[in-house]
């Protein structure tokens, strides 16, 4: 018996979201008394995967399949089906970003395995095994029981964090049969902004909204996620004016993210925008509106004109950083 | 080629929820009931991918698995413009029960697009779309964000994380899709509304299926603490007290 995780690559390099899956299942390893094994699929050279061992990994298993070259869910999902019997995995743990959303439901059903998607904490119990994960788009938390024997788990970002466990890891290069007639995705342009911190990585979010005022305003907003080494995003109306671009748009129907710290610059803070962005550590708000609701959701906030108060802000951090 | 949409209904996403019975049941007090937004979404582009003949779309249905109770959300449905509807008339128990009842729709029902929205506002799983595709056997592509027929073909884009990819996949296949499918829902019209009330509502008995899951209690989020308000002349303060105070800087 063993507790499994899947951690991504992106183009044989990890990213913070692999380490912290890695994190979290060491946690759950130990919480369960079970080992820890770690799975990587793709090219990854050793000392990119020695990496996963800073947190907890100490068994690697390295698979790379030509069937496996494009991201097709089913043959993703057979492939670790055959990884999870073969190490008797009793939970499987992937993340709950688009490649997690995309292998983990189809995983469920070949290995008739109960999935909690989006859990943001280890279990709270587990006999029974019941897993937090948010729900009605963080309007609530549901505490849900997985009665299955075989359990997967994926993970929400930024959720739990990077704890560190170092050690060295054996690496086991293995691989399983992949049927390629499985995969049926065809891959015939591919966009990637390679090197850009992933929104949903970052620990600091700089946002705007409409009171930004126009697409023209967005130079100290950027200055001051750069600054502070954070991404930046903004609302719905942003994105959909074409201000900014959609990758950018966080809420209930773009992306979900959780950073250490959001700042909101001219958001109001609507139902639908706090959907996506409650589960932030820390909220900060400006805004010109003192009754705008992203003041309740917000710990600390600036009752002004954002042209005005972001350049002071970026001021002020550089200040800071001069010391 | 034949369009599935598969529809949930969910509170109205503005609801201030709250639970009764120990947590374990949401209040349905006052609730407004709507089409899970992503499918709402589905259910446009699909309609919209009908209305141009030269995609040879015959059908756009929508299947639903829940009670009598959520007939408004279906008629809705197809009052925007679905031809029919197929209802599962059981209680959703969880994902893997619903993908279950929907996959022996489909299997008694072939159609070559399936439509699922990326998750429901109410579970936030993000699993049936996948689930079903698994118990059919056949591709899923997650994560949509358009699609288009070129030459009879489907060709979609997908978000992954750090860019998008344009991807083709032969038919039948699930289609999980995001925001950008289509820009705004469709209203249904006067007319559509009219002759919505006439459209079939297939009800079907579920196949026997056993929920993998059961949601023990809700809670709500703790509540956030009070705003501290600090002078927009000095937003300095502000950096101190990330600093000291939140320590995030």
């Amino acid at each position: 018996m063993a507790v499994l995780v899947y951690t991504e690559n992106w183009d044989g390099s990890f990213k913070k979201l692999s380490f912290e899956l890695v994190s979290y299942g060491a946690g759950l390893a130990s919480m369960l008394g079970k080992p820890l094994v770690v799975l990587s699929i793709g090219n990854v050279a050793s000392s990119e995967l020695e990496k996963l061992g800073k947190y907890g990994a100490r068994k690697i298993l390295s698979l790379s399949d030509p069937a496996l070259q494009v991201f097709d869910s089913q043959a993703y999902a057979e492939a670790i089906a055959q990884v999870a019997t073969r190490e008797q995995a009793e939970v499987i743990v992937l993340s709950n970003n688009n490649t997690g959303k995309a292998i983990a439901p189809r995983l469920s059903v070949k290995l008739k395995a109960g999935l909690g998607a989006g859990v943001s904490k280890l279990p709270l119990s587990t006999n029974p095994f019941v897993v937090y994960k948010r729900s009605f788009s963080g309007n609530a938390f549901a505490h849900v029981e997985i009665k299955t024997p075989v359990k997967i788990i994926t993970l929400a970002q930024n959720s739990f964090g990077l704890v560190e466990n170092p050690g060295a890891p054996s690496i086991e290069t293995i691989s399983v049969p992949v049927d390629p007639a499985l995969v049926k995705t065809t891959v015939t342009e591919a966009q990637k902004q390679t090197g850009k911190l992933l929104l949903t990585d970052a620990e600091i979010v700089v946002s705007g909204g409409r009171g930004m005022k126009s697409p023209d305003n967005w130079g100290p907003l950027v200055e001051l996620a750069e600054l502070l080494g954070g991404a930046t995003a903004c609302s719905r109306p942003v994105s959909d004016e074409g201000w900014r671009p959609h990758e950018e748009h966080t809420g209930q129907t773009g992306k979900i993210i959780a950073p250490n710290l959001y700042i909101a610059v001219g958001i109001s803070g609507a139902t639908q925008h706090l959907a996506g962005v409650s589960s932030s550590k820390v909220i900060v708000a400006i805004n010109t509106d003192k009754d705008a609701p992203i003041f309740e959701a917000a710990q600390y906030g600036i009752v002004g004109d954002a042209m005005k108060v972001l350049p002071k802000l970026v001021e002020a951090v550089k200040e800071i950083k001069h010391k | 080629m034949k369009i599935l949409v598969c529809i949930s209904n969910v509170p109205d996403t503005t609801t201030r929820v709250r639970f009764v019975e120990n947590n374990k049941k949401l209040d349905t007090n006052g609730i407004q009931w709507v089409i899970n937004p992503w499918d709402e979404l589905s259910l446009t582009r699909a309609l919209e991918l009908k209305d141009d003949p030269a995609n040879g779309i015959q059908t756009v249905a929508v299947a639903h698995v829940g009670p009598a109770s959520a007939e408004p959300t279906i008629r809705k449905a197809l009052a925007i413009g679905a031809d029919e509807a197929f209802r599962v008339n059981a209680e959703p128990g969880d994902a893997y029960f619903v993908a279950a009842q929907l996959a022996e729709v489909v299997k008694a029902n072939p159609f070559d697009i399936i439509f699922c929205g990326i998750e429901s506002s109410d579970y936030n799983n993000s699993a049936v779309g996948g689930m079903l595709a698994e118990f059919l056997g056949i591709p899923s592509v997650s994560s949509v964000s358009s699609i288009s027929i070129r030459d009879g073909k489907p060709v979609l884009t997908r978000e992954v994380d750090g860019g998008k990819e344009t991807v083709s996949v032969p038919v039948p296949f699930v289609a999980i899709v995001q925001k950008g499918i289509a820009k705004e829902p469709r209203i249904a019209s006067m007319r559509g509304i009219m002759t919505a009330r006439t459209k079939p509502i297939k009800v079907l008995e579920p196949a026997a299926t056993e929920p993998l899951t059961a949601v023990q209690e809700f809670e709500l989020p703790p509540a956030r603490k009070k705003c501290t308000f600090v002078d927009p002349e000095n937003p300095k303060q502000l950096i101190e007290l990330l600093q000291n105070e939140a320590k995030v800087l």
